[in-house]
């Protein structure tokens, strides 16, 4: 405790970086913030490596193995085989990239087309903001399953595909976050001394008053990782998105329904990565929105 | 009050105009030939031509778009590519499905989201609060398609209790159509064993359905309780010696719902749209299934008459949740 007390003493923090560090701290006083980091940590490692490391890489490049299949869980794979002899762990561990990176390009362009969107309407007022908030509320209404399926339908199976798909019909949140952001930003000191400098709007949206609002928008972006990734792996369930051989966690899914409840193991591992995933996403978000937006804490 | 719901009903036109302009530019747009592809894969270019002449493919699009919104006046939502059957009619016949589905989830998730809401506030920062906080962020990470399986492995499988899917078994003799909800109508008719036949159906898609909003609603009821029980009337109430269960039920309970009311009323639009992978799953016959298959063979029409209807009906759930509001307090006024 002492030690604390003397290391402030002694070095006395800047104010921006004695609240990043009492945020930091609050972070890692909440065991569930801590069990989602964890989660989301393991989640990106295998993001990275799961393919690398999947114990039966040719399974993962579409190699069949028909002398083992359907073979339940053992030490040689612990989570068994599927129908064609593939080792399930492999495709799941591989699985992740497909659906964590689908999640977050979905996730990057929504909240890029949304804040432009909103930024832009409670920036410059008027008919603009009239006019594109009420296009804002139309797509909302929209069932955005039905909408991402029917654009991915249109477009084609493929990952690009997808990621643009379920991103058309994702940023609306966004749009309607940011732009209550700015309207109230807009009054602010800050931005009235800028304008008096002379600053042209478009310098004080994008260099003032966006990066004072970023805190709320990357809650929602943590926030809506996980329900990202659950909406690409449900149009991998349907059956539109990215084809097998690539591994996708929904597609592995909706495979293994054929073959309940005989070989019910080929289902566990594909539905258990999903929900420690988003689990872990969102954990963390809650947690991020504990320190970054306290307006919201409950 | 009357005025406030004509205004909302008049207010309707434009986002139906709006939905169809949209619903019809992503049709139009996106590449993919949806007549090619109804056509089969043996057509002629002859008979592709023909048949987009048939659908008046062939005009440009906005004669396309003026004689849908002529025919959607008249009721019509146009005819289907692929089945050649009319879209309303089709809508008419799914949509008693899925609103049956979503009503039960809806039920499921109120009765029991709200009540668990306010006790773990009450019991604030006690074990059981802990472990129902966790248990929700749980249940909001479950993907309802695996959830979905998971009760068909253990109920309809292993333990056999509950049929695997479907609405009602083809020797049930279905009741007269009522209202289309198969629960009520076999109510109606009188038929107990067809009841207990759809409502056990109903029990395993509404429970994978319902878990994720019972969860956010309790979320939602637990906040708001929690921010009421720090108001000074309710400190008032305690000082003149209330009962602590009568302090809850009449005054904070009351209070506390009508800012989770918001919540239910967009996650009734949320589940109309997402009822497609639990109706997926469990073979369910809805608009979700109806529209899955229009989607997979980019047969636009059907597409268009089931956004166009959840969006309208989300709309109007969220009137309906305005005038409750009203009903539980009364210190909203309509403007």
């Amino acid at each position: 405790m002492s030690e604390i007390t003397e290391a402030t003493l002694d070095e006395p923090l800047a104010p921006r970086q004695d609240k990043l560090r009492r945020a930091f701290f609050r972070f890692r006083q909440s065991r569930l913030s801590m069990l989602g980091a964890g989660l989301v940590a393991v989640v990106v490692f295998f993001t990275i490596f799961g393919t690398v490391l999947a114990p039966y890489p040719e399974h993962v490049a579409g190699g069949v193995a028909t002398s083992t299949r359907f073979e339940p869980p053992s030490s040689a794979h612990p989570f068994g085989t599927n129908e064609l002899g593939q080792d399930v762990l492999s495709l799941v561990m591989a699985g992740t990239t497909v659906s964590v990176l689908a999640g977050f390009g979905v996730v990057l362009i929504g909240s890029v087309i949304g804040t432009l969107f909103g930024a832009v309407a409670g920036f410059v007022g008027g008919w603009t903001d009239e006019v594109l908030m009420r296009f804002t509320d139309l797509t909302l209404t929209i069932p955005s399953l039905i909408l991402a399926m029917a654009i991915a339908a249109a477009l084609g199976p493929g990952f690009t595909n997808m990621v643009i798909a379920i991103s058309l019909s994702w940023w609306p949140g966004y749009a309607r976050l940011v732009r209550g952001e700015v309207l109230a930003a807009r009054e602010e000191v800050y931005v009235t001394a800028a304008r008096a400098i002379g600053a042209n709007p478009g310098r004080i949206l994008f260099r003032h008053i966006l990066p004072n609002i970023v805190s709320p928008i990357i809650v929602k972006m943590s926030l809506d990782m996980g329900f990202a990734i659950l909406t690409v792996a449900g149009l991998g369930f349907i059956g539109i998105g990215v084809r097998p051989p690539t591994p996708e966690w929904g597609t592995l899914l909706s495979l293994s329904r054929s073959y309940m409840p005989d070989y019910w193991w080929t289902a566990m591992a594909p539905g258990m990565a999903m929900f420690l995933a988003v689990f872990g996403f969102n954990l963390l978000g809650d947690g991020l929105r504990d320190i970054l937006d306290p307006k919201a804490r409950r | 009050m009357l005025y406030f719901v004509l205004r909302r009903i008049v207010l309707l036109v434009p986002v139906v105009i709006g939905l169809t302009v949209i619903m019809f530019a992503i049709a139009r747009i996106l590449p993919g030939d949806p007549v090619a592809l109804a056509a089969g894969p043996n057509a002629t270019q002859a008979e592709i031509e023909a048949l987009a002449r048939e659908f008046g493919l062939d005009q440009p699009i906005w004669t396309q778009y003026f004689n849908y919104v002529a025919g959607l006046v008249q009721g019509d939502l146009g005819t289907s590519l692929l089945t050649r059957r009319p879209v309303a009619a089709d809508i008419a016949a799914y949509l008693p499905a899925t609103l049956e589905l979503v009503l039960a989830a809806m039920f499921i998730a109120v009765a029991v989201g709200i009540p668990l809401g306010l006790v773990t506030a009450v019991w604030r920062n006690r074990w059981p609060d802990y472990l129902s906080q966790v248990a929700a962020i749980g249940a909001i990470s479950m993907p309802r398609f695996f959830l979905g399986l998971l009760l068909q492995l253990c109920f309809a499988m292993w333990l056999m209790w509950l049929p695997l899917g479907g609405r009602l078994p083809i020797i049930v003799i279905p009741p007269p159509f009522v209202t289309g909800f198969l629960t009520i109508d076999t109510l109606i008719a009188g038929d107990l064993h067809a009841f207990t036949t759809a409502l056990r159906h109903l029990a395993m898609p509404a429970i994978a359905m319902a878990l994720s909003p019972l969860a956010t609603i309790m979320r939602m009821m637990r906040a708001s309780t929690i921010e009421v029980l720090q108001q000074d009337y309710v400190t008032t109430a305690r000082a003149l010696g209330l009962p602590r269960r009568k302090i809850i039920l009449k005054y904070v309970a009351r209070n506390a719902v009508s800012a989770t009311l918001t919540v239910v009323g967009l996650y009734f639009g949320w589940l109309l749209g997402g009822t497609v992978l639990v109706e997926t799953v469990f073979d369910w016959p809805g608009l979700g299934l109806y529209a899955t298959k229009a989607i997979i063979s980019q047969d636009m029409m059907p597409v268009i008459g089931v956004a166009l209807v959840i969006g309208l009906l989300f709309v109007i759930a969220n009137l309906i949740i305005d005038v409750l509001y009203g009903v539980i307090n009364p210190k909203v006024r309509y403007t």
